[in-house]
């Protein structure tokens, strides 16, 4: 055994399981006498539903129950709760419609879902779902921004003018507005973040099993906070209160956001249980996933800087339109306000800042957190903006940036538009980057590129994001409706081997390996001796979940705690066991020694003395060795860092070919170096997906047309370069890891770096900007239109 | 997939008599259209007819033809020494067609029979001036492809066979859709004694074509210059999310010069 604590590469303890194919997923799992459930979904975006006759289904082979939107309408079901209120900039709370299980009177979306049928088979489900008629008057939708804000446009929602969410702002517009009359210089730029389908590994799944003899309900899900489930799913829709309600998430394949959230289909499944008093099984076909997993991202933006002669910046102004789609998800209105619009100052010290949403309702599949959550949003528009900057004022990009960063001395850093960064040393990451990719050699490598009739472009990203979210007051002025702090308890059994009952939940991120290697450093046990548990409410006491990178900076940190506390009993039962004052009891390397003296108990010996107390101080202390800790953090952490792109364009056919990505990252403490790196890989491979290859395209009617893998490009392995990834870190200062979170660094500040050297492979052909995904169609017909500047030369 | 029956014939004509007397009953080759078509419920054969026992697989190369047995697999063709020796395009061109997987169950009379407008073989077949054989009858590629899933075949007939001249020269060249990975503009460019014959996929409203202006500049000169001035019209073309008639167009034009390229 080799080193294993913080900061030891060891391989993940749970990819043994995963890559021999024992991992234990939700369709995995199957409950004795389980039924089946296939759902109706809208085929269209947006129509009045007259008349839904069940009668052929019901009758049809194998076929138990079929349930409407009415059937559950006449039950005490609620709607899909969302768990955050914006408010608008009048004050007035946002337009929250209802949010039915199954449609009621209304599909809003192409799946919309209408009808469920429980049967003995999934086939047999799936063959009487058809059989239900439908009847339906269509009604006109709209799918995009521009469209739904639009004067006279179709309303999603009956009574939500002009299908406004809310209309929300930060910071002081004439206070801005006077910054900008008076400065040197404006620069605008226009620009869209492309609409994203999350697409994980697994599809969704659910299982409600209702026990006959106690009455109790439990949910098997693909969720990456099964807490959350329950609170959300207990209290709001089924009004089951939890004691009579465990939900379990077991392995998960990927979520990347999109199982954070509370979906109809769990209510389905659990309601359904206890009607047909049987387990119900339901199974995402991918083709479902694309029309009901919740998007990511769908920005429209304006933004302005204000600068001066020298390219300072002086003040940041922008208008963004946000696709809520069809229903507002758990989390969606958090995304582009307070996940987005706190981001604005970046790593810069801009002093000002004015930012207005409106988020829109339009005839689409809910949109949500995606792997970064409004910060990718934030960071693309102002590391784009950065390089319009450059361009129009021919300042080097990378000396604006630096003239423009917050300077390492001047953390504690307070931005302007709420968040207060406590570390962190932009002209570090910068500096690193720029050696790494080889910056200073790149014109070389163009003129090279050029030869071979290549157009080669390099392009930087500096950024910075907020995550391990988040102090629970903070968030609850914002409009949370939960805390969002986190829960470990630690369990150390008689023979001094360890269980960790975490509130965090793995779905990819390697928990089971990183927080175990946290107890290896703490308390001196062995990695083999410690298990991580999570994603089970019957045996977790309580947790958030995994989201915005929390699980190391919140959930380690609960651990941490939770270790302390067993720590301090650890000594009180040593010093009863040495017969020395407790004072004077030191604990390392899983030895509590008297201070001085060669006297000393393992781990072991106290906590077999602490579960068979027979020479135990029992008046003043507890049997066990069992500490819980809920750890609510005092900030966000931030971490931020610098990423560089290298793409060459060939000119006759537009098509991108990524050849060099460097990532330089400051994610604070790292736990395990080779995990980190695998998380930024995947961020980056994410964001490169985001830059070049996805988009989620609706036709204006409603209808998805990119559905299905067959039009919906996800990035293959050939078209992510060899990585480079580092990372130089400062300490977050207000966690005691001082560990910042890497889970979606890769997402966020990959984007605008690989559209920046798109950009500047296209300098010749005089383009400013571009839009996401730089598909080759599109870049060819850039080119096309274009007469290069230096044609005639 | 909604239910059917199942029939895996050992002769030629039981598969034959099992189609023609059924409408409603479908042949499965090596299924990798067909099964995700089930899949999505888009088709609902009565029978599917397996024709994996029929014994249509095997190359053979005699004087001036490559002739490949109708159930012989992508991988096969991609791995065979005679097909790379003497019709190195094609060659290339198995080895392009979707992953390993889809290879090493994907057939090439399944891909024919199928004519997929964006499929590969295809253009193969026409540039080469290929003939294919079914239980019945010869069919030469002109006649046999007959517009985006159109072929000549008659109900219950099924392929045997493809006979391939030898050309000179050959090359395919294939610009993927970014997602589908299948062929938004694919050229086979064959250079044979008599002239040169290049036929596109992917970008037709009428499936594979070929390109008259091409083979005649090509046959005069078989260099990518001699077609470098030669435009497109981008009428009759394919438009969809990931590429315009007019970027197609283009692509014709830089695909087949590529393709020349490296033929020539």
């Amino acid at each position: 055994m080799g080193f294993e604590g913080i900061g030891a590469s060891v391989r993940r303890k749970e990819d043994v399981r995963f890559l021999s194919g024992k991992g234990n997923y939700t369709d995995d799992i199957n409950r004795p006498g389980q039924l089946h459930a296939y759902i109706r979904r809208a085929d269209r975006p947006h129509a009045r539903i007259d008349a839904i006759d069940t009668a052929a289904a019901a009758k049809a082979p194998g076929v138990v129950r079929v349930f409407t939107g009415a059937d559950i309408a006449a039950e005490n079901i609620g709607g899909i709760p969302c768990g955050w209120q914006i408010h608008n900039k009048d004050g007035s709370p946002m337009a929250e419609p209802m949010h039915p299980v199954l449609a009621v009177g209304k599909v809003r979306h192409v799946g919309d879902p209408v009808a469920v049928v429980i049967a003995d088979s999934r086939q047999a489900a799936k063959n009487a779902a058809e059989l239900i008629e439908i009847d339906y008057t269509d009604l006109p939708a709209v799918a995009n921004l521009t469209d739904a804000v639009a004067p006279g446009a179709p309303e999603v929602h009956d009574g939500v003018k002009g299908n406004l969410c809310y209309d929300w702002v930060i910071g002081d517009k004439a206070v801005v507005d006077g910054v900008f009359a008076n400065a040197h210089r404006v620069v605008k730029l226009e620009l869209t973040n492309n609409r994203l389908i999350p697409n994980a590994m697994e599809p969704r799944a659910a299982i409600g099993d209702f026990d006959t003899s106690s009455g109790d309900y439990t949910l098997y899900t693909t969720s990456q906070n099964p807490h959350v489930i329950r609170l959300l799913m207990g209290a709001f829709v089924l009004h089951i209160p939890e004691n009579k309600l465990r939900v379990v998430a077991p392995d998960v394949g990927g979520g990347f956001g999109s199982k954070i959230y509370h979906y109809a289909e769990e209510a389905i499944v659990t309601w359904a249980a206890g009607r047909v008093r049987r387990p119900v099984k339901w199974t995402a076909e991918r083709s479902e996933s694309f029309m009901s997993d919740a998007h990511g991202r769908d920005h429209v933006s304006t933004a302005e800087m204000a600068i001066d002669k020298d390219g300072v910046f002086l003040g940041l102004r922008i208008t963004t339109l946000a696709n809520m789609g069809a229903y507002l998800s758990t989390f969606a209105p958090a995304v582009p306000t307070y996940l987005y619009a706190t981001l604005l100052a970046g790593v810069y010290k801009t002093p000002v800042i004015y930012c207005n949403v409106k988020a829109v309702f339009t005839n689409t599949v809910p949109v949500d957190a995606y792997r970064g959550a409004g910060r990718p949003e934030a960071t693309y528009l102002l590391e784009r903006l950065v390089d319009a900057i450059a361009y129009d004022t021919a300042i080097d990009k990378i000396e604006l940036r630096r003239r423009n960063f917050i300077p390492a001395d001047a953390f504690p850093y307070q931005t302007p538009v709420a968040l207060q960064y406590d570390s962190g040393d932009y002209q570090t990451t910068l500096k690193v980057a720029l050696q790494n990719a080889g910056w200073e050699s790149f014109e070389g490598r163009r003129a090279e590129a050029k030869r071979r009739g290549k157009l080669r472009g390099i392009g930087i990203s500096t950024y910075l994001e907020a995550c391990g979210i988040a102090p629970s007051a903070v968030v609850g002025s914002l409009g949370a409706r939960a805390g969002l702090y986190e829960v470990a308890n630690i369990r150390v059994h008689p023979t001094g081997s360890v269980t960790v009952f975490t509130g965090t939940h793995s779905h990819g991120q390697g928990h089971e390996t990183t927080l175990a290697q946290l107890v290896v450093d703490q308390l001196g046990v062995p990695l083999d001796q410690v298990e991580v548990v999570h994603g089970d409410t019957a045996k977790i006491p309580f947790g958030m979940g995994t989201y915005g990178s929390r699980s190391l900076a919140v959930g380690g940190s609960a651990m941490v705690k939770a270790m302390d506390k067993i720590i301090a009993k650890g000594k009180k039962i040593a010093a009863h066991l040495l017969e020395a004052s407790v004072q004077d009891i030191e604990f390392k390397d899983n030895t509590f020694t008297v201070a001085g003296t060669d006297r000393s108990k393992t781990l072991t010996d106290v906590s077999l003395a602490a579960y068979v107390p027979h020479n135990y101080p029992i008046e003043e202390l507890e049997p066990g060795l069992d500490e819980t800790a809920f750890y609510d953090p005092k900030n966000f952490t931030f971490p931020g860092g610098c990423h560089i792109a290298e793409v060459e364009i060939d000119p006759e056919t537009g098509v991108v070919d990524m050849v060099n990505f460097t990532a330089v990252d400051d994610v604070g403490r790292v736990v395990n170096p080779m995990i980190v790196e695998g998380q930024v890989q995947g961020g980056v491979a994410q964001g490169i997906g985001q830059a070049l290859f996805e988009s989620a395209i609706y036709d204006p009617e409603g209808q998805l047309l990119s559905g299905s893998f067959m039009d919906y490009t996800m990035p293959r392995a050939n078209d992510i370069p060899p990585l480079s990834v580092a990372t130089e870190n400062t300490m977050c200062t207000h966690n005691p890891l001082g560990s910042k979170g890497c889970g979606e660094v890769g997402a966020i500040g990959s984007p605008p770096a690989v559209i920046n050297a798109v950009v500047d492979a296209l300098k010749d052909y005089g383009v400013r900007h571009l839009e996401m995904p730089a598909t080759a169609a599109k870049i060819w017909s850039i080119i096309q239109s274009a007469q290069p500047r230096l044609a005639a030369e | 997939m909604y239910d059917f029956a199942y029939e895996k014939p050992g002769s030629l004509a039981d598969a034959v008599k099992v189609l023609s007397a059924d409408p409603d009953a479908k042949a499965l080759a090596g299924g990798q259209t067909f099964i995700p078509v089930l899949k999505q419920r888009l088709n609902r054969p009565s029978t599917v007819v397996d024709l994996a026992k029929l014994g249509l697989t095997g190359i053979t190369v005699s004087g001036d033809t490559v002739t490949i047995g109708a159930m012989t697999t992508h991988a096969t063709i991609a791995a065979n020494p005679d097909i790379k020796s003497k019709i190195p395009g094609l060659q290339h061109q198995a080895s392009l067609i979707g992953d390993e997987a889809v290879r090493h169950r994907g057939t090439i009379g399944g891909s024919l029979a199928n004519n997929d407008p964006a499929a590969c073989y295809p253009s193969a077949v026409l540039a080469l001036g290929g003939t294919i054989k079914t239980d019945r009858r010869s069919i030469p590629a002109e006649e046999f492809f007959q517009g985006m899933f159109t072929t000549a075949l008659e109900p219950g007939e099924i392929i045997t066979s493809v006979e391939l001249p030898i050309p000179q020269k050959s090359a395919y060249e294939k610009f993927r859709n970014p997602a589908s990975r299948y062929a938004i503009v694919g050229v086979f460019v064959a250079k044979f004694p008599s002239g040169v014959r290049l036929a596109i996929t992917g970008a037709g409203q009428g499936g594979v074509f070929r390109h008259a202006e091409f083979e005649k500049a090509l046959s005069a000169n078989f260099a990518p210059e001699a077609i470098a001035g030669i435009a497109t019209p981008a009428d009759g073309l394919n438009g969809d999310i990931h590429a315009s008639p007019e970027y197609r167009a283009h692509l014709i034009g830089v695909v087949s010069k590529r393709a020349v390229a490296k033929a020539a």
